[in-house]
Order: structure tokens, then C-alpha cells, then sequence
């Protein structure tokens, strides 16, 4: 489904960010991307979501170079994808309810079925009370779930999420990972970023760990993180 | 994709974003308007007074006053002349006997007239023009003049054609002014649309993270440039109505010092429909011009 080979990545006058890095990522897979702040990963998510271009290699999905992809191709590119930012690019000028519209407004859904699944994705994240607040009024764990609930509400085929647990206690993290959980059971490809040693500890999903831009050969499973950890 | 919904939907968001800022809004469409209005308004007014001249001067007229000493032969080869001129539509003959008698008929001073020695009024030719422009009015006029045996050639109703003249320069101006003011209409929605665009950097950053096409951002933004031009041009409209029913008194008692029944002409159905249009266009371009110039400037990161 996502397929990297030797991606490389550098910011205008920066080091390489990603570094001939190669990976595939199975239909319905879920896998965690690890590696400490500034080791790329933010920036790995964006070359799949081609926001932005790598500097050599290709990035396929679903058999499609993204990387050369024109730019009017690209919105739909994105509407296979569920988006979850590490930064949440909440919408603060109006409520959860429209928030979550606006990925079927683009879509150009009908109102009335957009209502009906806005619903139905506000549920699954436990916020249907919610829908006329607004965002800046929602908890550092609701404004998350608002965000996974914008990000799925367009019944997308892959999940890609940022650091989703970051700033959250671990009932909260773990709440969350349910709801991804629940997403991986319908066959939803999932790709969740995070530096939350805890949640890595606890895991046997797959984990692909980035350190210096590149990715460890040996960092498939749990206990290998581990060991590079004391190492 | 573009169902009556999502039209709908746009078109509320557009309102929406209008009435954020209502002071704003309002204030943009007064200015839309009384910008509009002013050539808008002149145009009516010169239509007035086009209507007024055509009113006044009727068909236009030359004549043409033969030399006293003319023999019957000169009249016969002038009117063949002005027969076969091709500014000319028609000639009438009027000898100075008929026109002594019209004369002693009209003013009723038979007595007097039939006391004079000799006929003091030449041979005249009158002559029906094809034109009604005043410049070719005046050439065929100093053209007839140069006729042998012609002693004076008159246009009637002179004033009146360079009153038309005029009325035709006032159209050029009122033109000249109209596309100035046009262009300030367009600057007006560039500039707003620019602010919009800066305060909705988020949205349209978000929008086309998840996939909204470069279209879908730019709709709204349009929609709005196109109904602030439209409710200015409405705006325009009330402003010309109200100063056209503020004129209609005063005019009328002075045109009735004038014997004349003149009365002002209001926007025509098609001319108001031209304004309301020609608003609406001039709001999308200036929106059309400021997403262009301004949506590719934010980057989708
Ligand atoms: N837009 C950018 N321009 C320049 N440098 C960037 C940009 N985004 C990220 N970086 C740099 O790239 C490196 C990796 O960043 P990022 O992918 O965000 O890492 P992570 O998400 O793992 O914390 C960092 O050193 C960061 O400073
Ligand atoms: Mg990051």
C-alpha cells in the first residue's frame, strides 16, 4: 500500500532529514514509527501525504508516485488519506461540528448525508455532546479525538496520525489507541508516529524506528527498540 | 460535485464571511455604490437630455436663399444640383411670391404688403438632411453655401445640434469616468478579498491538506467578490432613484416656464439590469484577480 525506496530528504539549507530510506507498509497493516524529536518523523508522514517532495527516490501509494504527482492531482491523492497533524490544524472560528464537516464539504457531499456521518464519526470518539463548541473549549485529549474524528469522518483507506498520544496521560493514550484498534479490525492501513516509550514498550505491532535519518534494520519489534535504547 | 447544495452552501459561506465584519461590509458596498452611481446617474441624465434636444429641434432644416437677381435657369440648375446630392432626402421649392403671401397671410399685414413697390424675400429652397449629426449638418451647410446663385445658406435650429455635440462629449466623459471608477471597484474587492484571504490563511491551509481542490478554495472568495458587487450596484440603483425623485419637482415647474412637458426619464429596465450586471462582473473580476494574485502565495505545509 505505502512503499519507500531510498527516499531521501533535506530542507532548503539543512542536513538530510531521511537518508535513502526503503520500507513498505501492507494493505490493512498498522505500525508504529518511532525515533526521538527531530529524527524525521513528521517529515516522513508528509512525503506520503505528498506534502512534501523528497529529493531522491520515490514514494509510491497505492502503486502511484506521489512524488510525481501534479499538483492538480493531488487533492485526490489526499482524500485517501486520514490525516492526523502533530500540530491538529483545529479550525478555531467555528464549532467540532463544522470542524469535522469540512473534509465532506470539500468532498462535496449533501448535507444531509455529511450531517448524518459527521455524527457517526463524532460518536466513534466519544464527542456527539459536543458538536457546538467550540474547539478551543474541548481538553487537550477531546481536541485530539476531534481530530481523529475529522480525519476518519471521509472513511479514508489509510490513517496516517502524528504523534497522536503526545502530550496526553496514558488513560488518554490509551483511549485512543482503541479507537486506531477498532480502525485496524475494519482494515484500515494505519501508520502512527510517536516517541512514547511506554506505548512502545506495551506494543507487539510492528515498529519502524528512525534514528540520523535512516531507518534501524533491527527495529521491528518491541524488545529490539529496547535494546538500541540502552545501548 | 456541484449540486444545488453545495452551491447553496457556498453562497452562505460567503455571506457568512461578509457579515464577520457587517461595518465593513456595509461601508464597501456604500462606496461600490456611490461610485457607481455617479457615472450611472449622468448617463441618465444625458439620456435626458439627448431625448430633450431630439424634442426641440425636430427633423433638421437648411435653407437656402437664392441671390435676388436669380433667373429661372440658375434656380433650375440648383435644384437639379440638390436633386441629385446624396445628403439631401428632399427639396422644396418656395418662390418668393408664395413666400410674400404666407407672409401677408401669417402676420395679416396684407395691407402693407400690398403697398410695397417690389417683393423684398428671394427664392428659397428648404432641404430635408438625411443626417442629423451636427459636424455633417455643418459641412453639407457650408457645402450648399458655395452653391452659384446661393446667398446664404441657414441651418436651423443651430444651437440645438451643438447642444447635441455637446451631449455627445459628455458621453465620452461620462465614459472616461465610469472607467475609472470601474477600475476603483475592482481595486475595492481586490483589496478586501486580500484581507479575507489573510484571515482565512487556516482554513485554506487545512482545506488543502485534506484535499480541497484549488477551485473549491477559490468559490467562496468569488461568490462573495460577485455579491458585494451586486448589492453595490443595488445600492447604486436606490441612490439614482432617490436623486431622480428629488429632481422630478423642481424640473417640472421649470420646464413648465418653458411651455414644454418635459419630464425626466427614469434607469430604463434594461439600463438597470446593465448596472446591476456589469457590478456583479466587476466585484467577481476583482476577486478573480486578488485569489490569483494571492491564494498561490500560501503554501500548503
Ligand atoms: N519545514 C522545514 N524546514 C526546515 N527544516 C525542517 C522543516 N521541518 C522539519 N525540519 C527539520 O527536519 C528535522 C526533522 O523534523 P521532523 O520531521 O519534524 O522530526 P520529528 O517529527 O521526528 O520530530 C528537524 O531537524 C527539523 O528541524
Ligand atoms: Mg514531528
Amino acid at each position: 500500500m505505502i512503499t519507500f525506496d531510498q527516499v531521501s530528504k533535506r530542507y532548503p539549507g539543512g542536513i538530510d532529514v531521511l537518508k535513502n530510506v526503503s520500507f513498505e507498509l501492507a494493505k490493512g497493516e498498522m505500525a508504529y514509527l518511532s525515533g526521538h524529536s527531530g529524527a524525521g518523523k513528521s517529515t516522513l508522514l508528509k512525503l506520503i501525504a505528498a506534502i512534501e517532495r523528497p529529493n531522491s527516490g520515490t514514494v509510491l501509494v497505492n502503486n502511484q508516485n506521489v512524488s510525481k504527482l501534479k499538483s492538480d492531482a493531488l487533492p485526490y491523492l489526499r482524500r485517501n488519506f486520514g490525516l492526523i497533524f502533530q500540530d491538529h490544524k483545529l479550525l478555531f472560528d467555528r464549532n467540532v461540528f463544522d470542524n469535522v464537516l469540512l473534509p465532506l464539504q470539500i468532498c462535496g457531499f449533501e448535507y444531509k448525508e455529511s450531517a448524518k456521518r459527521v455524527r457517526a464519526a463524532l460518536d466513534k470518539v466519544g464527542l456527539l455532546g459536543r458538536e457546538k463548541s467550540n474547539p478551543i473549549a474541548l481538553s487537550g485529549g477531546e481536541q485530539q479525538r476531534l481530530c481523529i474524528a475529522r480525519a476518519i469522518v471521509n472513511r479514508p483507506s489509510i490513517l496516517l496520525a502524528d504523534e497522536p498520544t503526545g502530550n496526553l496521560d496514558a488513560e488518554y493514550a490509551e483511549e485512543i489507541m482503541n479507537i486506531f484498534n477498532s480502525f485496524h479490525q475494519v482494515g484500515v492501513t494505519l501508520l502512527i508516529s510517536t516517541h512514547d516509550a511506554a506505548l512502545l514498550r506495551e506494543t507487539n505491532l510492528r515498529i519502524i524506528e528512525l534514528k540520523q535519518g535512516a531507518i534501524q534494520p533491527h527495529s521491528r519489534y518491541a524488545a529490539d527498540l529496547h535494546e538500541t535504547e540502552d545501548a | 460535485m456541484n449540486t444545488l447544495s453545495t452551491q447553496q452552501g457556498v453562497i452562505r459561506t460567503a455571506l457568512g464571511r461578509m457579515f464577520v465584519s457587517p461595518m465593513a461590509g456595509i461601508v464597501n458596498i456604500l462606496v461600490i455604490g456611490i461610485a457607481l452611481s455617479l457615472p450611472a446617474g449622468m448617463y441618465v441624465l444625458l439620456k435626458n437630455a439627448q431625448g430633450l434636444v431630439a424634442q426641440l429641434s425636430g427633423s433638421p432644416q437648411i435653407s437656402l436663399f437664392l441671390a435676388m437677381d436669380a433667373t429661372p435657369y440658375s434656380e433650375e440648375q440648383i435644384r437639379r444640383q440638390l436633386n441629385d446630392h446624396q445628403n439631401i432626402k428632399s427639396v422644396e421649392f418656395i418662390s418668393r411670391t408664395d413666400a410674400l403671401n404666407t407672409l401677408s397671410e401669417e402676420t395679416g399685414l396684407t395691407d402693407v404688403i400690398a403697398g410695397l413697390d417690389k417683393n423684398p424675400l428671394p427664392d428659397a429652397f428648404v432641404i430635408s438632411p438625411r443626417t442629423s449629426n451636427a459636424k455633417q449638418l455643418d459641412e453639407l451647410r457650408n457645402e450648399l453655401q458655395k452653391i452659384q446663385g446661393v446667398e446664404l445658406a441657414q441651418l436651423d435650429s443651430a444651437w440645438a445640434y451643438k447642444l447635441e455635440a455637446f451631449v455627445e462629449f459628455a458621453h465620452i466623459a461620462v465614459l472616461v469616468l465610469a472607467s475609472l471608477l470601474s477600475l476603483g471597484l475592482i481595486a475595492i474587492t481586490f483589496n478586501t478579498i486580500r484581507l479575507q484571504i489573510v484571515t482565512q490563511r487556516d482554513e485554506i491551509q487545512v482545506a488543502k491538506l485534506i484535499g480541497a481542490t484549488d477551485a473549491f478554495i477559490r468559490r467562496p472568495f468569488l461568490y462573495f467578490g460577485a455579491i458585494q458587487g451586486l448589492l453595490g450596484g443595488i445600492a447604486a440603483w436606490l441612490i439614482i432613484l432617490s436623486s431622480l425623485q428629488l429632481l422630478k419637482q423642481p424640473l417640472a415647474n421649470l420646464s413648465q416656464l418653458y411651455a414644454s412637458n418635459f419630464a425626466l426619464e427614469p434607469l430604463s429596465a434594461g439600463d438597470s439590469a446593465s448596472l446591476l450586471l456589469f457590478s456583479l462582473y466587476l466585484g467577481w473580476l476583482g476577486a478573480w484577480l486578488s485569489v490569483a494574485r494571492h491564494l498561490s502565495l500560501i503554501e500548503s505545509r
